[in-house]
């Protein structure tokens, strides 16, 4: 009898996640721009950074094409600068009395959260893929199978998806959509630029390269990197206990939080 | 003598946000089948009121129930029996009519074929038929309200809170939305709506409470209210060179305080017999050579009741420009 009323409130979560993923999907759908612009964001960082830095790093690396350096870092980079979405859609919500709304129906309140990290996710899918296409059509060259380059997407993926119930959390502590874009930089910039995602890291000063080994941006990116290039895979293993890390704390303290949100 | 059902019962409730006290000991009672009003300016606690009774923000104290369940400890259970529409219109732009009281029926669990089915029957009976595959964002101010509204009838609630349901709507639009509200009433629901317009509570509300700065400062039928006053209304209106001269006349006369509107300058003053007290002050203006523009007796409004009882300070809606003068 217990599990039953447990199945069937479990049940009921799933259906209103996915009615609010249904509904976040459509404002993509309805807002081309939003997703068209997020996603030439990142197919700029991509042309600038290929076209600007890819010179002097293969001079000082010869033989190798930075392209095949740089899409992977440029892959990560992407999923967690999309992150910075979700906190923003959450408080135009919040703001625009759609919240109120779906707090006032006998839902399940985490929904309103999941719903808007897992339509988020789907967004991020798109343009991640995207630059995988922008990438090869620039010259990057796969080196290992499919079942590895699937794998690379899904930690860049994975990591993306912990990383937004971070942002989301922050977006409701700070609860301005202007002020959160700007504290999420301060999170998101360091993490992708002191990184291996655009130059090795043995070229930065000791002190930095402390920090840069061993954060997780570095260790996503080079285990990207190996699936996609070929090469040692044991970070793979850090990403996930990373992700899974930051989902055990961030989604229980985000849904707290949502609670006292008004 | 049968006694009524009371349907929302709300006591001693405040929520404090530091210093503001938004909710500052309010206790009110609303019976089965009635149109309750809360009246009062900006910023006198009525939202927080209503957010309060939708499960939306718990009171620091004080009890509140409904239908005998406490919003405190039975939240979900009382979301199954409410519908809320909001000050703002929470429609969302990028939906059209139809997917959004679709989505709110899947958010109610109701079955598809069902939510299909009301979601047909509210958009004909919200005459939003026609535009019901449109999304929102075309959609003119009072066809928002009416898609808000239904959006919140979806889960066919017993009680319904309406937060300032026609603020911003131009006269026909308001009148349209009352004779719906009138209707859902007319079924059996319970209603509880907030507004600024003394007009709309005289119209809709079977019971007001006006509330000022989290208390409530007069409860009672509007017929209640306006007879609490019980006196005429006498007002004057004279050239404005005459303007001084008639003041101190009137207050003389009436051995009152005079109230004058700021914007029409007319002058007025309560009396238990107002056609004898405008026959005295017409005769002292004679004397003084002063020719009225305008002259009436009424009996008081709510726009008076509310000006009396909450003191003139708040004058945010234009329909209550009147302040009192000494």
């Amino acid at each position: 009898m217990e599990s039953s009323t447990m199945m069937k409130s479990f049940r009921m979560t799933l259906s209103d996640i996915g009615a609010i993923v249904r509904r976040n999907i459509m404002r993509f759908r309805r807002t081309p721009e939003i997703i068209v612009f997020s996603s030439i964001q990142p197919i700029m960082f991509l042309l600038l950074f290929n076209y600007v830095f890819g010179g002097a790093i293969s001079a000082a690396t010869p033989g190798a094409k930075y392209i095949n350096f740089l899409l992977p870092g440029i892959m990560a980079q992407t999923a967690l600068f999309s992150t910075l979405q979700t906190p923003i859609a959450l408080i135009e919500d919040l703001d625009k009395g759609a919240i109120d709304r779906f707090r006032s129906l006998p839902m399940s309140r985490a929904a309103v959260l999941a719903g808007r990290t897992f339509a988020d996710s789907m967004r991020m899918t798109f343009i991640v893929l995207i630059m995988l296409v922008f990438g090869t059509i620039l010259g990057f060259r796969y080196q290992a199978g499919g079942g590895k380059l699937m794998a690379a997407l899904g930690i860049v993926l994975l990591f993306g998806y912990a990383f937004s119930w971070l942002t989301a959390t922050l977006g409701m502590f700070i609860r301005n959509s202007e002020a959160v874009q700007t504290a999420g930089f301060l999170f998101v910039f360091p993490l992708t630029f002191a990184s291996s995602a655009f130059v090795p890291v043995d070229t930065m000063p000791n002190w930095l390269q402390v920090f840069s080994r061993n954060q997780p941006v570095t260790q996503l990116i080079n285990s990207v990197r190996s699936l996609m290039l070929g090469g040692p895979t044991d970070q793979v293993w850090i990403i996930i206990t990373w992700s899974l890390v930051i989902m055990a704390v961030f989604i229980p303290l985000a849904i707290w939080k949502f609670g006292k949100t008004v | 003598m049968d006694k009524k059902q009371t349907v929302i019962q709300v006591k001693n409730v405040k929520k404090y946000y530091g210093d503001v006290k938004a909710l500052d000991g309010i206790d009110l009672r609303v019976d089965k089948g009635t149109i309750y009003g809360l009246l009062g300016p900006n910023g006198a606690g009525k939202t927080t009121l209503v957010r309060v009774l939708a499960t939306l923000i718990e009171p620091d104290s004080g009890e509140v129930t409904v239908n005998g369940v406490d919003v405190k400890h039975h939240p979900t259970k009382i979301r199954r029996m409410i519908g809320l529409a909001g000050q703002f219109a929470a429609v969302d732009d990028f939906l059209t009519g139809r997917e959004t009281l679709m989505m709110v029926a899947r958010l109610y669990h109701v079955p598809k074929k069902e939510a299909k089915k009301r979601t047909d029957e509210l958009l004909r009976r919200l005459s939003l038929s026609d535009a019901a595959d449109r999304p929102a964002k075309t959609y003119s101010g009072g066809m928002r309200r009416r898609l808000d509204l239904g959006a919140s009838l979806v889960g066919k609630p017993e009680v319904l809170f309406l937060d300032e349901p026609t603020t911003g709507l131009d006269p026909r639009t308001r009148q349209e939305l009352w004779h719906l509200i009138r209707e859902l009433v007319d079924e059996g629901r319970t209603l509880l709506l907030t507004t600024q317009y003394l007009e709309e509570a005289d119209a809709l509300c079977d019971y007001i409470s006006i509330i000022d700065r989290g208390k409530v400062v007069k409860q009672g039928t509007t017929n209640e209210l306006k007879s609490s006053l019980g006196r005429d209304v006498v007002e004057v209106k004279v050239e404005d060179k005459n303007q001084d001269e008639t003041l101190k006349i009137m207050s003389s006369v009436a051995k009152c305080d005079t109230i004058v509107d700021d914007i029409t300058k007319s002058i007025s003053v309560r009396a238990a017999k107002g056609a004898d007290m405008l026959v005295k002050i017409v005769t002292q203006l004679e004397k003084a050579g002063i020719k009225p523009k305008d002259l009436s007796v009424h009996r008081p409004s709510l726009d008076d009741v509310f000006l009396a009882v909450t003191g003139n300070k708040s004058t945010s809606s234009s329909k209550l420009n009147k302040r009192g003068e000494k």
